[in-house]
């Protein structure tokens, strides 16, 4: 190889800046809540050759866990990949380094959900329409979830063609189940929030 | 066998065939199920993807009760099944986060009890063997891929009961009720169950490549133990069918209706008739050709039962044996002895002696094999008795 040819690769090349305390610190607070080590990772590409939902991705697994070990954490987090995110849990289960890749993504969820950077804002508000339920009941209100997660995306009538014939075959609880112990419920969700959590 | 039972929030609603045919099954098996006191939504996907402490306190809540029932906890339902195995996990190997979750949920943890699936109990616990003996109108001639997807074989540190990569369980309660088990490619691939409101651009793909690996195996149902799986394949079908432009036409079975219809339940009383994909017709067509090969199996027996049994024709045949024997006794001797000076020798025995002639007549026709062995022994005497 010239020495010209040689400069000009390195001109093209990812510029890469220096990693950031709080880019570390997000690094490792992320690690500790997966369980895992993003610096096992030798880059084998198995996880994403697994992955069921690849396809449809910007930066497929494998990609997720290099961009942490070059600290770029923004465009991690930005990725609409991790909302794409099945937790299917293949990744984990090949990984031929025992890196927590599902766990992974999963804290990356919460912590995009924590910074209101929220690439799929539809799975967000299916799961605080779902949760709300839980919250308030104890149990699942599977016909008032439907509602709310439409009417929050606007989109009441897409599921409507399937809600009928749901209920046609006694597969919607019009009222919600209500639990004895929903107080006990109900104080689990504002310890949970009392700690920094769920809202 | 007894156990604390968490039906889980679909088996009220979506689910309903699966919380009838788990409580017919439990029954035909003489499982005992007590209902979980009280229980409480695990919180699934929606709670471990919003906060870590939350996906913990709640299925925590339903283990502490259990743990007062002092049962093991069945929860049928794969999703609930996995969250709590992910508790216990925590609770076992992570003795801070457990103290945290106490707290939260203001009980106590021991870690005393187990949260099982219906696979491990159906499988290990009460095994192929009983539960073919409970069978009285076996699947035979069904042809069915057993869908495990995601949660019942993953993670292997919450499963454990099975190989996550080519899981039999569910393969060995299907043959065990008569039914054909292919191997197939989409086993333990999801269906994309999660991404189908929010992105079905990519959730019905994932849910195409199962639906289009199991056609392609030749199987003619799908059999799952999950009522999210269920969901997704039985009313999201017709949807994936649309926009692929195909026909599968692939009606799918919980394990547990298969159980009970194989055991002698009429479709109905355990929901088969609420699906969204017809699933009657293919349980009328198992019938018949279970029927078949019934009727089948029956004729070759009988036809066998007549070769051995008609005494008058086993007779005719002695009969004309004898008759050859008394013909021509170095034939036959040369036919039951290769040596010739032996089977000179057992020419003359069949000559002389009639008992003995008679003797190896009726064997050639029965046992050729031993009437060999017989002549030989024959023959040793014979010469045995000229030496003395
Ligand atoms: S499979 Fe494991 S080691 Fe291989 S790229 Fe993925 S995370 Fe890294
Ligand atoms: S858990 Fe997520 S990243 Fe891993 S294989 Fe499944 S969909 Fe892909
Ligand atoms: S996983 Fe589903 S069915 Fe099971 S308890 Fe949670 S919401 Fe209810
Ligand atoms: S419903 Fe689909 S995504 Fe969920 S566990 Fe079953 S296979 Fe996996």
């Amino acid at each position: 190889m010239s020495g010209k040819k040689g400069a000009k690769t390195v001109e093209t090349a990812v510029k890469l800046t220096p990693i950031t305390e709080s880019q570390k610190e997000f690094i490792s607070r992320i690690e500790k809540e997966a369980g895992t080590s993003i610096h096992l990772c030798y880059q084998c590409g198995k996880c994403t050759a697994g992955c069921p939902a690849a396809f449809a991705m910007d930066y497929p697994p494998r990609k997720i866990i290099r961009l942490l070990q070059l600290g770029m954490v923004d465009t991690a987090i930005n990725a609409e990949s991790i909302w794409l995110c099945a937790s299917c849990e293949t990744c984990t289960a090949r990984c031929p380094k025992g890196v927590n890749i599902a766990s992974l993504m999963d804290a990356m969820r919460r912590a995009a959900l924590k910074q209101g950077k929220i690439t799929d804002k539809k799975i967000a508000a299916f799961n605080k329409g779902f949760l709300s339920g839980v919250k308030n009941f104890g149990r699942t209100y599977e016909a008032g979830l439907t509602l709310q997660y439409n009417l929050s995306t606007g989109q009441l009538f897409k599921d409507m063609a399937l809600g009928l014939p749901m209920m046609n075959r006694g597969k919607v609880s019009i009222f919600p189940e209500r639990i004895k112990g929903r107080d006990e419920v109900k104080k689990i969700f504002e310890k949970v929030q009392q700690l920094g959590g769920e809202e | 066998m007894k156990f604390a039972y968490y039906p889980g929030c679909s088996a009220d609603s979506s689910g309903v065939e699966y919380g009838m045919s788990m409580v017919r099954t439990a029954e035909i098996l003489g499982i005992e199920l007590f209902e979980l006191d009280d229980w409480n939504c695990c919180g699934a996907t929606s709670a471990h993807s919003t906060d870590k402490m939350l996906s913990l306190a709640l299925p925590a809540r339903n283990l502490a009760i259990a743990e007062k029932q002092g049962m093991d906890m069945l929860a049928p339902c794969a999703a609930c099944y996995s969250r709590h195995r992910n508790v216990e996990y925590v609770i076992e190997h992570d003795p801070d986060m457990k103290h945290r979750i106490e707290e939260i949920i203001d009980k106590k943890l021991e870690g005393s009890t187990q949260t099982v699936s219906i696979l491990d109990v159906l499988a290990n616990k009460i095994g192929p063997a009983t539960i073919a003996s409970k069978v009285t109108q076996p699947l035979t001639g069904m042809k069915a891929a057993c869908y495990y997807g995601c949660l019942l074989v993953r993670p292997v540190e919450y499963t454990g009961y099975d190989d996550p990569e080519d899981p039999q369980t569910m393969d060995e309660v299907m043959k065990a009720l008569g039914a054909d088990v292919l191997d197939w490619s989409h086993k333990v691939e999801c269906c994309g169950a999660a991404m189908v409101t929010s992105r079905p651009d990519v959730g019905n793909r994932m849910l195409y490549h199962v639906l289009q690996g199991a056609k392609e195996s030749g199987a003619e149902c799908i059999v799952t133990a999950c009522p999210l799986c269920m969901l997704n394949l039985d009313m999201r079908q017709a949807a994936v069918e649309k926009e692929y432009h195909t026909k599968f036409n692939l009606p799918i079975y919980y394990v547990t209706e298969l159980l009970a219809f194989a055991c002698g339940d009429a479709p109905e009383t355990v929901g088969i008739n609420k699906h969204f994909v017809d699933a009657i017709p293919y349980l009328n067509e198992v019938k018949k050709r279970a029927a078949e090969a019934e009727a089948q199996a029956r004729a070759q027996q009988d036809k066998k039962e007549t070769v051995t049994e008609d005494p008058e024709l086993l007779q005719k045949k002695i009969n004309s044996m004898i008759k050859a024997f008394e013909k021509g006794p170095d034939k036959m001797a040369g036919r039951l002895l290769d040596d010739e000076s032996r089977a000179s020798v057992l020419a003359e025995i069949i000559s002389n002696d009639e008992k003995k002639r008679n003797k190896l007549a009726e064997l050639m026709v029965s046992d050729k094999d031993k009437a060999v062995k017989v002549a030989d022994a024959f023959v040793t005497g014979e010469l045995k008795k000229r030496n003395e």
